[in-house]
């Protein structure tokens, strides 16, 4: 399990000392996910990572939620911007979400049907 | 306040251990009662323990700071599950491999416009830069978003907010507008609910049907991946156009 964990910060250190000495504009996790995806690719094409690894990122992905929650919180310094643009915010998040979702869902079937 | 009892909230106000127990404990009573619900999405688990901690906060008159001092370190933890993220992409690669060219295609297109979407509503209505500015990694998982907010020039605490607001409306109101939008491939519910929706959204496309969890998950990673590529390029592209 240490070698797990160790080799999920290892992907994010890379991640991030390359985001910073090629000034990426990607956050260094991001680059660090590719790589280790990239990893497991090459190392086991067909299906399964090690069990170890598989069960560290199923306890930190069946955790996900908490890990938000702490940014979250941060509500509390913004709902003075937040009172101020309520509305913009409001229509910005249900609108966009569900026409994007909408026009996405539409776009795929059409492209599933074709290629699928 | 006898002397004793103040030397133990001084105590407990300055070590991370009290903050991180209560977002610990808030996360649990989220969770019971998110299964009280059964399983509603309106109650959420992770807008409900935000909603405890901060009321707390404010009742108790603690500064935010304060209180990230300590849980800065299930904060930290964002960046390893981020990573842990090529994970279930790489289990899922087979089965994905044969709907790969439209998957992309549509999650690539599709988070464009989630993103346009947002950024578009909010500046037409007069937002200031940094509100549009957190608005436009809205559709994309919260660790992601909040790093490429901060690149942006956004706030990456109104980014948190505002991704897990669209994680649970459409989590909440998206099979409703994809039903009457007469969505009925699984396989394309679930690429919109990802890429639309995020971690929210497939944790419900999970629960309805596999088949859509699993190209959810797909939509949700390579979103996040997709987005976090285009979008500051773009962003400072436009920037230095206008």
């Amino acid at each position: 399990m240490t070698g797990a964990i160790t080799a999920l910060l290892v992907c994010q250190l890379i991640g991030e000392v390359l985001a910073r000495v090629l000034h990426l504009p990607v956050p260094g996790p991001v680059i660090g996910m590719v790589l280790l995806f990239l990893a497991l690719l090459l190392r086991y094409p067909e299906g399964e990572p090690p069990e170890a690894l598989g069960k560290v990122a199923d306890t930190l992905l069946g955790n996900l939620g908490l890990l938000f929650v702490p940014a979250g919180v941060g509500v509390v310094v913004l709902l003075h911007t937040l009172a101020q643009n309520w509305l913009s915010l409001m229509l910005a998040i249900v609108g966009g979400t569900l026409l994007a979702m909408v026009i996405t869902g539409r776009l795929a079937q059409a492209l599933l049907r074709r290629w699928g | 306040m006898p002397a004793d009892i103040a030397a133990i909230w001084v105590y407990l106000a300055r070590e991370p251990l009290s903050a991180l127990t209560f977002t610990l404990l808030a996360w649990l009573a989220a969770v019971r009662l998110h299964r009280l619900a059964h399983y509603h999405p309106l109650a959420n688990p992770v807008l409900i323990a935000v909603l405890i901690l901060a009321a707390g906060l404010m009742a108790a008159g603690i500064d935010y700071r304060a209180y990230f001092q300590g849980a800065q370190f299930v904060h930290f933890l964002l960046g390893p599950a981020t990573v842990a993220l090529a994970i279930p992409l790489h289990r899922q690669w087979h089965g994905l491999r044969s709907a790969m060219v439209p998957a992309v295609l549509s999650i690539l297109l599709g988070g464009m416009l989630a993103a346009a979407l947002g950024v578009g509503i909010a500046a037409a209505l007069g937002s200031p830069a940094e509100i549009v500015a957190s608005l436009g990694p809205r559709s994309v998982t919260t660790p992601v978003a909040m790093g490429i907010a901060e690149r942006l020039g956004g706030l990456p605490s109104l980014t948190a907010v505002v991704v897990l607001c669209s994680g649970a409306v459409g989590a909440v109101l998206g099979p409703m507008a994809m039903d009457w939008a007469g969505i009925r491939d699984w396989r394309a519910r679930g690429l919109a609910i990802g890429t639309a929706a995020h971690g929210i959204g497939t944790a419900r496309a999970l629960s309805v049907n596999m088949q859509a969890g699993v190209f959810s998950g797909l939509a949700m990673g390579l979103n996040a991946v997709l987005t976090a590529l285009w979008l500051p390029f773009l962003w400072s592209l436009l920037r230095s156009l206008g």
